[in-house]
């Protein structure tokens, strides 16, 4: 009798009938608030004040850790150093994983199968693993006193390029070569369709994979804590600096990552928005 | 069958030959043979049609006029020149796809532009939209293939290829996307464009109406090789083999015994009939043969009723099937020997209809009758895939 009243209270409660129509909504918004709230507190902290060796306490508003954004010691060497391996990496992985996903989508030749499962074993096997068989592999090649630099983008190359390959091939595997063959009877020759009609078509493809390989390279701490010797990229910074209390001014790196994501992914979905909307 | 390489290719011959011209060409795919030892002319000018059923080598024949396939063996020479291998950027050729190969990245007139660029020909946007014009797409400019209809992107299709002055348009079932409306309404268009630009077009179908309505030529293509070539009615009136003879509209065919060959007609013995067949109608080897007669041609009567064909009656049939069908009835009749024949007849109103299970006499003009060979299959080609 009482459950039957409290089924008949709850059916007229307004209240109650509204969070069950919402239902779907409210879950999906505390959803997002799970997922948004450490970007939402790397933000705040790139405006905090630390009153104390507390840097974990908001004390303050400042925009000092955005005007002497190199203050924290070491910390802008570090990011440039992340920077510049990044962007090395990615132009070399993205032009020879594209090269690669050409040969493997357009051309029968023996092991094409094998390859293509051996492109796929990098990004299976644990960083941990990768990183370290190549440290003994440079150390045994005798590189043992250079570890650096080179050192760190030769592994950085090398596991973006697994991602590349697989990325590019998808798209070029999804379009049919009816469209160069088109491009050929209507007098373009190989350069000239590669250019006009296969490159365009493959290259939102190609965009994808060297912005992953970027935030990749960018993002990788553990091969590269193995391989870099005396050398400090920004994760490895963060790392280190996270034992005394990372300086308020790797939240404003954070943000501003954050911020050039956002734009591209917007940017992105207009774009995408936009043609839609050409196409109705 | 599978190394047809060393087949004595014929010369191309008469340079001089202005139109399209294969010789002996063959094409293997490993063991397949998609063509073979295939010759054909296309005069310089004319509508020509492959016709045939999926598989059977007329988009592969086609691709080698493209460049998109190497032949095997044989040669193809264009105008006098031999094109054989030359590579689909430097032959005068263009093609409209079965899909339309239409470049998604670029709009309409980039699209039919596409080919003109390439050579580097002057004047390029008057010519391009002179071509839109012809195609009645001038407010598409635009646009990109992605957000016209279909009928619109097979224009873009044909006035991409058009454009270039091709010495041979290739048209690879550029209507089997269309539905029937817009496919009837399609096929006048590319005939009124072919009369008004008069270039060469080679265009490949499964669909025999199409192919007769079109073209001018109509070759009949089955595993790899010609079975007939000829102007439409010529093929559909006399029929050489079963093939044509099924896959071009429908044909009852009646075995016989061939009692004797005398002057220009063929006498043959149907099941204790005796029917006569023009010489120049027959096509069989040996003393039996396959009677053929077109359904329309067959005259369906009352018993001992003189029907438009003295002579030639053929009594005990009986109407085991009427189908209704407005313009014309269709009927099936058992003759006599089992066999049941179809016939269609047109509702004039001067006939009476006949209802299953009367019987009925059948006649036909001698003239209308074929006969081929005993050896083929009877009902090859009579099933048709679309």
């Amino acid at each position: 009798m009482g459950a039957l009243r409290a089924e008949a209270r709850n059916r007229s409660d307004p209240g109650m009938r509204w969070v069950r129509e919402h239902l779907v909504l409210i879950l999906g918004i505390l959803v997002l608030i799970y997922t948004f709230i450490p970007i939402f507190v790397v933000v705040l902290m790139s405006f905090n004040d630390p009153a104390s060796r507390n840097v974990y306490r908001f004390d303050g508003f400042t925009l000092d850790n955005w005007t002497n954004f190199c203050g924290a010691e070491g910390m802008c060497d570090a990011l440039w150093k992340s920077i510049q391996i990044g962007i090395l990496a990615t132009l070399a992985s993205t032009i020879l994983g594209t090269l690669a996903a050409f040969a493997l989508v357009r051309w029968e030749f023996t092991f094409r199968s094998t390859t293509n499962l051996l492109i796929f074993l990098p990004m299976a096997a644990p960083e941990i693993v990768l990183g370290s068989s190549l440290l003994a592999l440079f150390v045994s090649a005798g590189f043992a006193g250079q570890l650096g630099f080179w050192t760190i983008l030769i592994a950085h190359i090398m596991f973006c390029l697994s991602f590349v390959v697989v990325t590019v091939r998808s798209r070029l595997a999804g379009m049919s070569d009816t469209l160069e063959q088109a491009a050929a009877d209507l007098y373009a020759n190989p350069r000239q369709t590669f250019w006009r009609v296969t490159f365009p078509l493959v290259f939102p493809g190609i965009l994808g994979a060297a912005l992953l390989s970027f935030s990749l390279s960018f993002d990788d701490f553990i091969i590269t804590n193995l391989n870099a010797g005396t050398t400090t990229t920004f994760p490895m910074y963060v790392w280190g600096a996270a034992q005394r209390g990372v300086p308020m001014q790797v939240n404003v790196v954070g943000t501003l990552m954050f911020a050039v994501s956002v734009l591209i992914v917007v940017g992105a979905e207009l774009n995408h928005r936009r043609r839609v909307r050409a196409l109705a | 069958m599978s190394q047809v390489a060393e087949t004595a290719s014929p010369p191309a011959g008469d340079t001089t030959y202005d139109g399209l011209r294969l010789r002996g060409v063959t094409k293997s795919f490993g063991a397949f043979t998609a063509v073979r030892d295939l010759d054909l002319d296309v005069p310089r000018g004319s509508f020509f049609a492959l016709l045939g059923p999926s598989g059977c080598g007329k988009t592969t024949t086609l691709r080698m006029v493209a460049g998109l396939e190497t032949p095997t063996s044989g040669s193809i020479t264009l105008a006098g020149d031999d094109i054989t291998y030359a590579k689909p950027y430097r032959r005068p050729v263009n093609t409209v796809f079965q899909n339309y190969a239409l470049f998604p990245h670029l709009d309409i007139h980039e699209n039919i532009a596409f080919g003109l660029k390439r050579r580097k020909v002057a004047d390029v946007d008057t010519r391009v939209r002179e071509m839109l014009d012809l195609v009645e797409l001038e407010t598409q400019a635009r646009k990109r293939p992605a957000q016209l209809s279909g009928g619109q992107q097979q224009r873009v299709a044909l006035a991409r290829a058009l454009i270039n002055e091709p010495e041979v348009l290739l048209l690879d079932e550029p209507l089997g996307a269309l539905d029937l409306k817009l496919r009837r309404a399609m096929q006048i268009e590319l005939k009124r464009i072919q009369t008004e630009v008069g270039l060469t077009f080679v265009h490949v179908t499964h669909d025999q109406e199409e192919a007769m309505t079109m073209a001018d030529t109509v070759a009949v293509m089955n595993r790899g090789v010609i079975e007939q070539m000829g102007a439409p009615e010529e093929l559909y009136e006399n029929p050489h083999t079963t093939f044509v003879a099924n896959f071009l509209g429908q044909s009852n065919l009646v075995e016989g015994a061939i009692k004797g060959r005398g002057g220009d007609v063929v006498t043959v013995d149907m099941h204790g009939i005796d029917v006569s067949i023009p010489a120049a109608r027959s096509h069989a080897a040996g003393d039996r043969g396959w009677i053929g007669i077109r359904p329309e041609k067959v005259l369906i009567g009352d018993p001992g009723e003189d029907l438009d064909a003295p002579g030639n009656s053929i009594p005990g049939g009986v109407v085991t099937d009427v189908s209704f069908v407005g313009v014309s009835t269709q009927y099936l009749v058992r003759m006599p020997w089992g066999q049941e024949l179809q016939v269609f007849q047109q509702n004039t109103g001067h006939r009476r209809l006949y209802r299953t299970g009367e019987a009925v006499e059948l006649s036909w003009r001698p003239e209308y009758a074929f006969l081929l060979d005993i050896s083929q299959d009877a009902s090859a080609g009579a099933e048709q895939e679309d």
